[in-house]
């Protein structure tokens, strides 16, 4: 029989294999972030341990770092203690940072695509949930805890149960208006938040296979919102043309031997996936969250539904509690709801693409005098990419909030964040009671339903905009 | 890491369900660079409602928290693991846990026993009677024990000898350091290096 894309990546990197034990999986690419690292960095000098490939690792600063005023220093003491953790980790132990102020800082998952280090057929992890963004390459990408992120620091593996794989195939074209963010967040409405779980999913499909790889990794992004460790997207030309020419992609011969290899990095006719689900993009529209997990979403042409729809008694206690949350009542239309903030950015829609299809809309409007907007790039690079494409002017002349890289209003652990009782759209990954600061309300959206939501001030489409 | 093979005491009863780990630690508690002291920030939103169960005294003391399903979703952050557990629990009973969350606690030494919602709505009901319900979580026979029910619980086997052993992962890992370099060895060379 067959294998599936992350059954061929998963075999090709076993160190070690014993029945009643885990496997022992080499690990790519160790990406590393400010937050869940200093107890493991902590950990290797209790124990007396190196790193033991600096030259597989790469740190950033993205987390509690600030988006304005990045030429002084953090102000909030806390979060300042913990970049200098990062930064003198990085010098003890020999490691690549890339600090606040670099032109390739940026949220660690738009840094390790946009240098081109996230690649085919490659096993990546980060201390970091969304790590599973980069499976937009035909990676093996998971997010960790501190202790493994310990763990692969000193061995460069981590011992892992083998996932189960699910086929999710999105057929048909998406209508005009409907994205990667759409697609994605209909599945997790469809499959709920633990539908994934012990899963890997494999996007497929004729409206995978047209996306870009910035709608790709949108929707990588969010298959742990899915409740599974990782989702996958088998490379293809487009993963080849994204990777050409950049930095860390291989040269000359190297590029030619690479691209033999990724071809073969795909589900064979003849696999079987575990679990399969079939999503129609004919008929997708956008999609927006009513509650605060990330199932809870509709077609923003629905209403709130009502607590007592849920036949699933979970289901209905959770609902009734989110209604009071969200300040919400069941039958209100999605798009009667007003909003104070709109926050276009994070791992999810923080990219290029994002930017441009925000600014595409907002190009000789207002932000409605009710809403701030908040515009933060991904990473330094995509910041500067914009700044060539005269997005940021087109930002500040509609009144929004243009700002520098990081992760931003996505969880309230910097400056940026929700007040209570403020409500939110947000191009972001989570809408958890709090997520982007105590009391804030959030409503998950696409970056062109978050331009069109900031010029109305309630939940819109961009065919609202005259 | 201490041994764990069977741990008695009170529990707390947890009626909510997709529980995340956004709630268990917000994010603001994370910027700590300590691996103790987070007890204060367990529950945080929840906990200013002064209804809330955990501020309940009947449930002081309580050493096993049964919560409802989907237990843990969300950010990876290892920090909730540790919050739950110096605050003072030893195992959390629920019927479906998120996949990053169990694993840090089978790294960190947190007990997470999976057992039906049934059983779940069973030990509620109990503990919500008497909340001094003694619960015995037995990782050897795999078996919870609350007044007169007794349950087997589902938890990975591996995972279950490290917790019985206390070993470290990392140590476990490191006797097969000749084959990581046979590994290595064989990698191609288009593979990227950061330096």
């Amino acid at each position: 029989m067959g294998k599936t894309l992350a059954e061929k990546v998963w075999d090709a990197h076993i160190v070690h294999q014993a029945s009643g034990e885990p496997d022992l999986l080499f690990i790519d690419l160790h990406l590393v972030h400010e937050v869940t690292s200093p107890q493991a960095f902590d950990g290797l000098r209790a124990a007396n341990r190196k790193v033991r490939r600096p030259n597989l690792t790469l740190l950033t600063e993205d987390h509690n770092v600030p988006t304005q005023d990045i030429d002084k220093p953090i102000a909030d003491l806390v979060s300042r203690a913990q970049v200098d953790a990062l930064r003198n980790n990085a010098k003890e132990f020999g490691l690549k940072i890339f600090s606040l102020g670099n032109v390739d800082q940026g949220i660690v998952h738009v840094v390790g695509p946009q240098l081109g280090l996230t690649q085919p057929g490659m096993t990546v992890v980060c201390g970091d949930s969304h790590t599973s963004t980069h499976g937009a390459f035909g990676a093996l990408a998971f997010g960790i805890g501190t202790s493994e992120v310990e763990h692969v620091l000193a061995t460069q593996t981590l011992p892992l149960k083998p996932f189960k794989t699910m086929a999710i195939t999105v057929n048909g074209k998406l209508p005009q208006g409907s994205t990667a963010k759409d697609i994605i967040l209909a599945v997790i409405a469809k499959i709920s938040t633990g539908g994934g779980q012990g899963y890997v999913l494999e996007y497929r499909g004729e409206a995978i296979r047209s996306l870009s790889m910035e709608g790709r990794m949108t929707i990588c992004n969010m298959s742990i919102e899915a409740g599974a460790r990782a989702g996958m997207i088998a490379p293809d030309e487009t993963t080849f043309e994204y990777l050409k020419g950049r930095e860390h992609a291989p040269k000359g011969k190297d590029w030619d031997d690479a691209v033999a290899y990724w071809k073969t990095l795909k589900t064979d006719d003849d696999a079987k996936f575990d679990a399969e689900v079939i999503i129609d993009a004919n008929t997708l529209t956008a999609f927006v969250t009513w509650g605060t997990n990330p199932g809870q979403g509709v077609s923003i042409d629905d209403v709130v539904p009502d607590p007592n729809s849920f036949s699933d008694p979970t289901e209905k206690t959770a609902a009734e509690r989110a209604l009071v949350y969200m300040d919400l009542k069941a039958g209100t239309k999605m798009r009667d709801i007003k909003v104070d903030t709109v926050f276009l950015g994070s791992c999810t829609n923080g990219r290029i693409e994002d930017l441009r299809a925000a600014a595409a809309i907002l190009k000789g409007k207002k932000v409605a005098s009710s809403v701030r907007m908040m515009v933060v790039p991904g990473s330094a690079k995509v910041a500067i990419q914009a700044e060539h494409e005269g997005l940021p002017a087109i930002f500040k002349e509609a009144g929004a909030d243009w700002r520098s890289a990081g992760c931003s209003m996505c969880l309230g652990m910097n400056p940026d964040k929700l007040k209570p009782g403020e409500r939110a759209a947000s191009t972001s990954n989570r809408n958890f009671e709090g997520r982007q600061g105590p009391g804030g309300r959030t409503h998950l959206v696409s970056p062109l339903v978050a331009a069109a939501t900031a010029i109305t001030g309630h939940l819109s489409t961009p065919d609202e905009i005259k | 890491m201490d041994k764990f093979l069977t741990h008695t005491g009170s529990a707390l009863p947890l009626r909510r369900s997709n529980v995340d780990t956004d709630q268990i630690i917000p994010a603001e508690y994370l910027k700590r660079i300590t691996r103790h002291g987070f007890e204060d920030a367990l529950f945080k939103a929840w906990r200013e409602d002064p209804n809330f169960v955990l501020n309940k005294p009947e449930y002081k003391g309580a050493t096993i928290l049964v919560a409802g399903p989907e237990f843990g979703t969300g950010s990876s952050r290892e920090h909730a693991v540790w919050a739950l557990m110096d605050y003072g629990f030893k195992v959390v009973l629920s019927s479906r846990y998120a996949d990053i969350f169990r694993g840090n606690s089978g790294k960190a030494g947190l007990v997470t026993a999976e057992v039906s919602q049934d059983v779940i709505e069973k030990i509620w009901a109990l503990i919500e009677k008497d909340a001094n319900t003694q619960i015995t979580v037995d990782l050897d026979k795999r078996q919870v024990k609350a007044g007169d029910l007794v349950a087997d619980f589902q938890i990975d086997d591996y995972v279950r000898w490290r917790l019985m052993e206390g070993l470290d992962d990392i140590g476990l890992t490191l006797r097969h350091e000749s084959k990581i370099t046979e590994f290595e060895k064989s990698r191609p060379s288009y593979k990227p290096q950061t330096v």
